[in-house]
């Protein structure tokens, strides 16, 4: 087993993730069989290689430390589920 | 042949002598639509008033003596692409009604050219999938054969070629999702080299894989709609400011002396009678063109879909944290607190295989795991890539099929991901070395459904494969059968 139910279970409140008893079984044994299959990575001997992080030889890709315009209050909250004012409402975080 | 059986240059020809307006070869693309799509749920959003007001717009420009190749021209995009006032999904039920207030790079240098668009084009859900059947809107069919998938993710895209319901379309590419759908629906797909086009305004899946590119009916079109789209954009910082060339110039129809690689990892034992029967053809096909073969070795490529599948879960985890219902887009009710609007949110908002790349994705990355699989990934993306570069010493391009079999049957994958996950084994390398690779229609199989090849670039190098995709299309006929609807 590469991974148990428990370290699913574990993985999806990580990810903000809430799972049915089904899907915790379905991904597990899914998970599972990924898991084993990535494994083949261990055939290859990587030391000494760097890794890519990305993939066009681009760095410090930096502009003006100017102002320029955003989208605006409005805009922002045009889409938001709740709002009150200029701002966006989400159930209490502090009790 | 109708108005929506055009070519971009096709059409753009009859607009400039005047023989048509772009009013007029809208309302036939939305009539086609009308018609069409609902066998085919290549669509989301159709957007017809937009779309009329573009071309009405298109044609006093026209008129005004000022016209680009892509004025005029009804175009689609895979609903990844956030259009301002059109409502955006992402093909996922989290994005809820979400109406984007500004368009994406892409977009807008298609609205500057006067592209008129029509609508927003199905695909899988947050372009994770290989087949076109994990959309919260349901999944596509292939014009082809409706009972088989068009491919994924940018299903709607290659399915809207075929099925002729867009002139052209734009989709994105970073596992295959561009190249593969192409090859099923006997169309072009071209994903361009990382940081070519601009990614602002795309919805991002893995942000060191993503890759905007058009899919069309000919290579023509597809060097006409790179040409609008391509180019560095000060609000994509990975986008790259290596200059544009004039695509067009590239299709010079000459690739004697070509050296076109074929790795030997690609052209295994057990590929599809189908597919090697196509490719056999297109290496004669080449040969008669005066192009000259290489064999080469890629030697990581049974490594490359393991890799593929660490670090893109891994920057998919990251980048669909912000999707938590607070600012945007579908909210769950009843929930507690804070963390449990968050995870009944997404539990409520995600498809199933969407919260599977989640979690393995959060798992790669997590405490005790990260060396062992997403470090290691890494890694092994640089072997990947290093292959590459050692075999474009030695050719100007490379030959291989696009996928391990023609489009097979709605369902036939669903129940084990990993089986779904090794049929992108053809197309993923390109998109972990960041290169250029171009799916162009290459013969039918004993079923009647398409297969398409593909030529692989060095990075920067679509002219050359824009080239050598041209001079194959010229010399075949594959690129003018059309799917039955």
């Amino acid at each position: 087993m590469k991974i148990t139910k428990a370290e699913v279970d574990a993985v999806a409140l990580l990810a903000r993730l809430e799972l049915t008893p089904e899907e915790t079984e379905t991904f597990t044994g899914q998970m599972d069989a990924i898991l084993a299959y990535v494994e083949k990575l261990n055939e290859l001997d990587t030391s000494g290689i760097i890794p890519t992080s990305h993939a066009v030889p681009v760095e410090n890709a930096f502009r003006d430390d100017a102002v320029r315009p955003s989208i605006g209050v409005e805009n922002a909250l045009a889409n938001a589920p709740d709002r009150v004012e200029g701002f966006f409402r989400v159930p209490k975080v502090i009790e | 042949m109708e108005l929506f059986d055009l070519t971009i240059h096709e059409l753009h020809d009859r607009l400039q002598r005047k023989e048509v307006s772009s009013v007029e070869a809208t309302k036939a693309m939305l009539a086609r639509i009308e018609a069409v799509d609902p066998q085919v749920n290549a669509y989301i959003t159709v957007t017809p008033q937009e779309a009329l007001a573009a071309a009405e717009a298109a044609d006093r420009r026209i008129a005004a003596g000022d016209i680009a190749p892509l004025t005029g021209i009804p175009i689609a995009l895979k609903d990844i692409f956030v259009t301002r006032g059109v409502r955006t999904t992402c093909a996922s039920r989290i994005l809820g009604n979400f109406v984007p207030p500004y368009d994406g790079t892409a977009v807008a240098k298609l609205k500057e050219a006067g592209a008129v668009i029509v609508g927003k084009l199905n695909q899988d859900e947050f372009a994770m999938g290989s087949s076109g059947e994990s959309s919260a809107f349901g999944p596509t069919k292939n014009p082809w054969n409706l009972e088989c998938i068009p491919g994924g993710s940018s299903s709607g895209s290659a399915a809207a070629i075929a099925a002729r319901t867009a002139t052209a379309t734009l989709g994105t590419d970073t596992g295959g999702s561009i190249r593969q759908p192409a090859s099923h629906c006997g169309c072009v797909g071209l994903r361009p080299t990382y940081g070519r086009v601009s990614r602002y305004g795309v919805i991002a899946y893995a942000s060191s894989l993503d890759q905007v590119g058009p899919l069309t009916r000919d290579v023509t079109d597809c060097a006409l709609m790179l040409q609008a789209v391509a180019g560095h954009d000060p609000m994509d910082s990975t986008s790259v400011e290596v200059p544009v060339p004039d695509y067009t110039k590239a299709l010079t129809g000459d690739v004697k002396g070509l050296k076109l690689g074929l790795p030997k990892e690609y052209y295994i034992a057990g590929l599809d009678p189908d597919v090697k029967r196509a490719m056999d053809e297109a290496i004669e096909t080449y040969r008669g063109l005066g192009a000259q073969f290489v064999d080469i070795s890629l030697p990581h490529t049974d490594y490359a879909v393991a890799t593929y599948y660490l670090i893109a879960t891994a920057e998919a985890s990251s980048n669909l944290a912000r999707y938590e219902g607070v600012r945007f887009g579908h909210r769950a009710e009843g929930a507690a607190n804070l963390i449990d609007m968050f995870r009944k949110t997404r539990a409520e908002g995600f498809g199933a295989e969407v919260k599977r790349r989640i979690m393995l994705g959060t798992y790669a990355l997590s405490s005790g795991y990260y060396d062992a699989y997403y470090l290691k990934a890494q890694k092994v993306r640089t072997l990947i890539m290093q292959d590459f570069l050692k075999a474009f010493e030695k050719v100007d391009a490379i030959l291989t099929p696009v996928a391990p079999t023609p489009a097979f049957k709605i369902g036939e994958k669903t129940s084990d991901p990993l089986r779904m996950y090794l049929s992108d084994i053809f197309t993923i390398p390109v998109n972990l070395a960041g290169t250029c690779g171009i799916s162009v229609p290459a013969g039918l199989s004993a079923a009647g459904l398409p297969i398409g090849l593909q030529l692989i670039g060095r990075p920067f190098g679509e002219e050359t494969i824009l080239r050598a995709a041209h001079a194959f299309e010229q010399a075949t006929a594959w690129h003018t059968k059309k799917a039955g609807l």
